[in-house]
């Protein structure tokens, strides 16, 4: 799922917290629009996902952190941080990924506009 | 095989039937598929059967499994009756004779029953199918007395279920303590704790003498005397392999349809899940009836099809979780007795570890477990065969 939008796709910005806050290999939960985005700090900079697997009711956020790759916590399907694909099963579906910046050392999620114009 | 096969046949669309097609596709195989399923319904996964399904807040559609399409044809409500392995023939319920160049027996069991044939049925319920949870559902209504026959998995799921429905429940196990051998005593002493606590009715060390009632049935008397009263019972008892379909197949079944270990059962037939027993490195065959087992199965059993050497294996130890009263429980080894026990966390709280030590092998991981520390799992399933730097 590319959720990389552009500044016009942009609806909202949600404060994550300053980066110095958020430690090596930690993550941060920030809830927006009725949903649970974790904000990991990986060697490879800061990634946002849905704090949940696509496969079973799991949080990603209580995941073991392997470089990029997050374990989800009930059945050991990883994903990639930067792109949201699962390594294999059981998860077969990409978990959404949302650009998150870095403004002067605070950190923010975006989330893109709804593709309905409504609340997803 | 001598040659890779260029179609397969898939006998069973549950999640081991539906995971080999799944591991066919990425291994790279394009020729046709075909899988047939006993059930009317689209392929589904089991485990919220007796959980979230159960209780009404997951619907059809989060329990499905989903399956590839692309050269897949599904068939559902169709049933194998007859298999000849030498030319991979596979006849159906409907007449049919199906033919492919492989074929993958994912025939799963079914529910282990009370051996009473005069017993009452209304009332009475096991859990293994969608059909089943459906049953099941419409008899859990608020106020009503159930009793749960075997305190294992999908008893104490459902009696937790159950309990939060606002039933008054029971719990019968013939073991002195629930759950023992699959999650240890300190597990198992948690998950008795939290079922008390929520009003459930634990009797263990006795057996069910008989279900009474004429039609609908109205207690269950143990063989010590004792009658609990019932407006409903679900029987949680185990499984048997629906393997009599390959009776006269002339493969080799027991308690389960024997393979080794990378699957094969003989030269262009490979069996996976609930049905098959895989050989294990004590050279023993069990079924492993296990939600991962059946994942970890279909992966290496269609690299055995497709003629691929087998991918180098982690070690195979049984991976279990519950969840119960909002708490999760996960168990990667057996946390036998014998073995010591480490705690990380509070073991009388919400939230703790525990790793399991084999101190006669100098204190090697043998097994994990947690209550409510996925966490704290993640990072301990990781020293499982190790012996920890800190002892």
């Amino acid at each position: 799922m590319d959720t990389a939008a552009g500044d016009a796709g942009v609806a909202e910005r949600v404060r994550v917290g300053l980066l110095a806050d958020l430690r090596l290999d930690e993550v941060a939960v920030v809830e927006a629009r009725g949903r649970r985005i974790a904000v990991f700090h990986t060697e490879e900079g800061v990634f946002g996902v849905d704090d949940r697997c696509t496969h079973q009711d799991a949080a990603l956020s209580d995941g073991f952190l392997e470089g990029c790759l997050i374990e989800c916590p009930l059945h050991a399907s990883f994903f990639d941080l930067r792109t949201g694909e699962p390594s294999g099963p059981p998860a077969t579906r990409a978990v959404a990924t949302y650009p998150v910046v870095d403004e002067d050392g605070e950190l923010f999620v975006e989330l893109p506009v709804p593709a309905d114009g409504g609340v997803s | 095989m001598s040659a890779s096969p260029r179609s397969v046949l898939v006998v069973g669309a549950s999640l081991a039937g539906v995971e080999t097609v799944r591991a066919l596709r990425t291994e790279g195989f394009d020729g046709a598929i075909t899988v047939l399923g006993e059930e009317p319904h689209a392929p589904y996964d089991r485990p919220p059967l007796s959980k979230g399904f159960l209780d009404g807040t997951l619907g059809l559609e989060q329990v499905a499994l989903d399956m590839p399409v692309d050269g897949v044809v599904l068939r559902t409500g169709t049933r194998a009756v007859r298999l000849v392995p030498e030319t991979r023939e596979v006849l159906t319920s409907a007449g049919e004779r199906l033919r492919a160049d492989a074929v993958v027996v994912a025939t799963g069991a079914r529910a282990r029953r009370l051996d009473s044939p005069f017993g009452p049925e209304q009332g009475v319920h096991v859990l293994r199918s969608l059909r089943d949870a459906h049953a099941l559902r419409a008899d859990l209504v608020a106020g009503s007395r159930l009793v749960v026959v075997g305190g294992g998995f999908i008893g104490t799921e459902v009696a937790a279920t159950a309990a939060g429905l606002g039933l008054d429940v029971t719990i019968v196990e013939t073991q002195p303590v629930l759950l023992e051998q699959q999650l240890g005593p300190l597990l198992s002493g948690v998950l008795t704790v939290h079922h008390e606590r929520h009003g459930v009715g634990i009797v263990t060390g006795s057996a069910v003498g008989e279900l009474q009632g004429s039609t609908r049935v109205s207690g269950v008397r143990l063989l010590d005397g004792r009658v609990l009263p019932a407006d409903v019972v679900l029987v949680g008892v185990g499984s048997r392999p629906n393997v009599e379909w390959l009776a006269d197949s002339g493969l080799p079944v027991a308690d389960g349809v024997l393979c080794d270990d990378s699957g094969l059962v003989r030269a262009g037939v490979v069996a996976v899940g609930d049905c098959s027993a895989w050989r294990d490195a004590d050279g023993a065959h069990r079924r492993r009836q296990h939600w991962t087992a059946a994942l970890r199965q279909a992966g290496v059993a269609a690299r055995t099809l497709l003629g691929l050497p087998s991918s180098e294996q982690s070690v195979d130890l049984d991976y279990v979780w519950s969840d119960q009263y909002g708490l999760r429980l996960q168990v990667l080894g057996r946390p036998a007795a014998h073995l010591r026990c480490e705690v990380a966390g509070d073991p009388s709280g919400e939230s703790f570890t525990a790793t399991f030590h084999d101190d006669e092998a100098g204190g090697v991981i043998r097994a994990v477990a947690s209550v409510s520390d996925p966490r704290g799992f993640g990072r301990a399933r990781r020293s499982v065969g190790k012996v920890p730097s800190t002892a």
